[in-house]
């Protein structure tokens, strides 16, 4: 097996591209990161380590604008994902100018899932080690969207979707909870779903709303804060009419 | 001269140093210069060639129902009319129509080439590609010939989500978005008539009537456009050819010849 695992460009003798495979486990050790669609409104949520008290937190955007209308996350390497993301925004420029229309969100995500593909059958190279979440709504019909791609060069679209540590957890989650929502709703569920494996509170959190007349808005953490106390209000509201039932009997 | 068919693939500009990475994935693409002393001057002669062939006369203009595209049918060489019988509008999808002015080999291969790529964003995009999207495509591809003597001067109409379209592309690279275009030879003589007698609500009968006197005009004037006077309509459910003339039948259509009246009549003189 260890012969197979060098070269990105050796199938292992049962069908495997091992160096495909080490490249999600790169994903996997990223921190986590969730996207929700709503009717109206798309949101993407991610898990902020701890910030060194020294750092400038502002440089360190995990969510960011490829257009007006595209907004993209990610779980995995950083280093990479700066990459995929300058090749991303030069592409949607470059499609504004070839064919004077802004691309749609399967357009650009069917670019990202070609470019981290071609990093996959290539002599000398390694794949990019990370999922993105890519987000935004189709500029002519306004129907929004949410992608996931992954290091094999694989996309499809999603309802609700959850990348990096701890995701299968996450995504069951969203499974059980899952429905169709708007605005604040779609909100408070992408964040139900982050509390389940990060740590409570708006500064371990960072969440993006992006609307078809506003675009992307990155919410700041008081907001996230009061959102984080209603769902813990919610919660226990919750817990406390799962009890009183069972007293009465 | 190696033909260059990067126009064939997507512009897509890879930054370079991003590239430094992977040498196999970007090469640039390349093609062979003519060994000559001269460069320039084979250029000039290039463009020599083929100036004279403009002869024709083609117009378009949108007006309340859509798009009407008209065309002469000439070809000729210098003083020999090489043919009457030329298909000047060129069908490139069901909903998008050009025009041949100048080269008709440019003009044929290129929209030829430009279906296809209108179908392969179909393809990969699930939607119809926009009339502005599509003539954008070919003028790039002109533009990275320039210099080289292609001689197109071609109108793009169609129909699309934002209604009628209607752009002039040429062979300097040249993209223009309009409502009236008038292309060729003929062309001011052709734009007399047109923009004479043009309104924006003219029914389709008008229009197409129009554009019919306006080649006609043309044809009648400029001896390097001839034979018959096609007139395409593009709506919203595409495109349709309404007529297809000869110009000689047009005339007389137009200007009737009247009997002359007699001044005297020669009476039978019985023989005295």
């Amino acid at each position: 097996m260890a012969r197979y695992d060098r070269a990105i460009t050796v199938f292992s003798p049962d069908g495997h591209l091992f160096q495909v495979e080490y490249a999600l486990e790169a994903v996997r050790k990223g921190n986590a990161a969730v996207g929700v669609r709503g009717t109206d409104a798309i949101v993407l949520g991610v898990e902020k380590k701890a910030t060194p008290k020294l750092q400038d937190s502002r440089s360190v955007r995990k969510i960011v604008s490829l257009d007006n209308h595209i907004a993209l996350a990610c779980a995995g390497l950083k280093a990479d994902a700066r990459v995929l993301i300058n090749r991303a925004r030069i592409e949607c420029q470059s499609h504004r100018l070839t064919v004077e229309d802004p691309v749609t969100v399967e357009y650009i995500t069917r670019y990202i899932a070609g470019l981290q593909q071609k990093f996959t059958q290539s002599g000398g190279v390694r794949p990019f080690g990370l999922s993105t979440l890519i987000i935004g709504f189709d500029p002519y019909t306004g129907v929004p969207a949410l992608y996931q791609t992954d290091p094999s060069g694989t996309f499809s679209a999603w309802k609700a979707n959850a990348t990096g540590r701890n995701s299968n957890s996450m995504r069951e989650f969203l499974e059980k909870n899952y429905k169709e929502t708007s605005g604040q709703e779609t909100v408070k569920l992408a964040i139900r779903a982050l509390l389940e494996v990060v740590e409570s509170g708006g500064k371990n959190i960072e969440i993006a709303v992006m609307t078809r007349e506003t675009g992307l808005r990155q919410l700041d953490e008081a907001e996230i804060d009061a959102i984080v106390a209603e769902i813990e209000a919610e919660k226990a509201a919750a817990e406390a009419a799962k009890k009183a039932p069972s007293k009465e009997t | 001269m190696k033909l260059d068919t990067s126009g064939l693939q997507s512009f897509v500009p890879l930054s370079a140093p991003i590239d430094d990475l992977c040498p196999d994935l970007s090469a640039p693409p390349t093609f062979d210069l003519p060994r000559s002393a001269d460069f320039d001057g084979f250029q000039k002669d290039a463009i020599q060639m083929v100036k004279p062939a403009k002869g024709t006369t083609t117009l378009a203009f949108i007006f309340k129902e859509g798009v009407i595209v008209a065309a002469d049918s000439r070809a000729s060489m210098g003083g020999y009319i090489s043919s009457q019988t030329v298909k000047k509008i060129i069908e490139i999808n069901p909903y998008m129509i050009g025009t041949m002015a100048g080269g008709a080999a440019d003009c044929q291969f290129w929209h030829r080439n430009l279906g296809i790529k209108c179908r392969l964003h179909e393809l990969a995009n699930k939607r119809r590609i926009s009339v502005a999207g599509a003539s954008k495509l070919l003028a790039n591809i002109l533009y990275s010939y320039r210099g080289m003597g292609l001689s197109v001067g071609t109108m793009i109409a169609g129909w699309d989500e934002t209604g009628a379209g209607l752009y002039y592309v040429d062979s300097e690279g040249g993209r223009l978005k309009g409502t009236r275009f008038s292309v060729g030879s003929g062309s001011p003589y052709a734009y007399g008539v047109l923009d004479n007698g043009y309104r924006y609500d003219m029914s389709i009968e008008e229009a197409a009537e129009l554009a019919r006197r306006a080649i006609y005009h043309a044809t009648f004037r400029d001896a390097a456009s001839g034979g018959v006077a096609s007139v395409y309509y593009v709506g919203p459910s595409g495109w349709k050819k309404l007529s297809g003339d000869d110009v000689g039948e047009l005339h007389f259509r137009y200007y009737p010849v009247a009997p002359n009246p007699t001044e005297q009549e020669m009476a039978e003189v019985s023989p005295a």
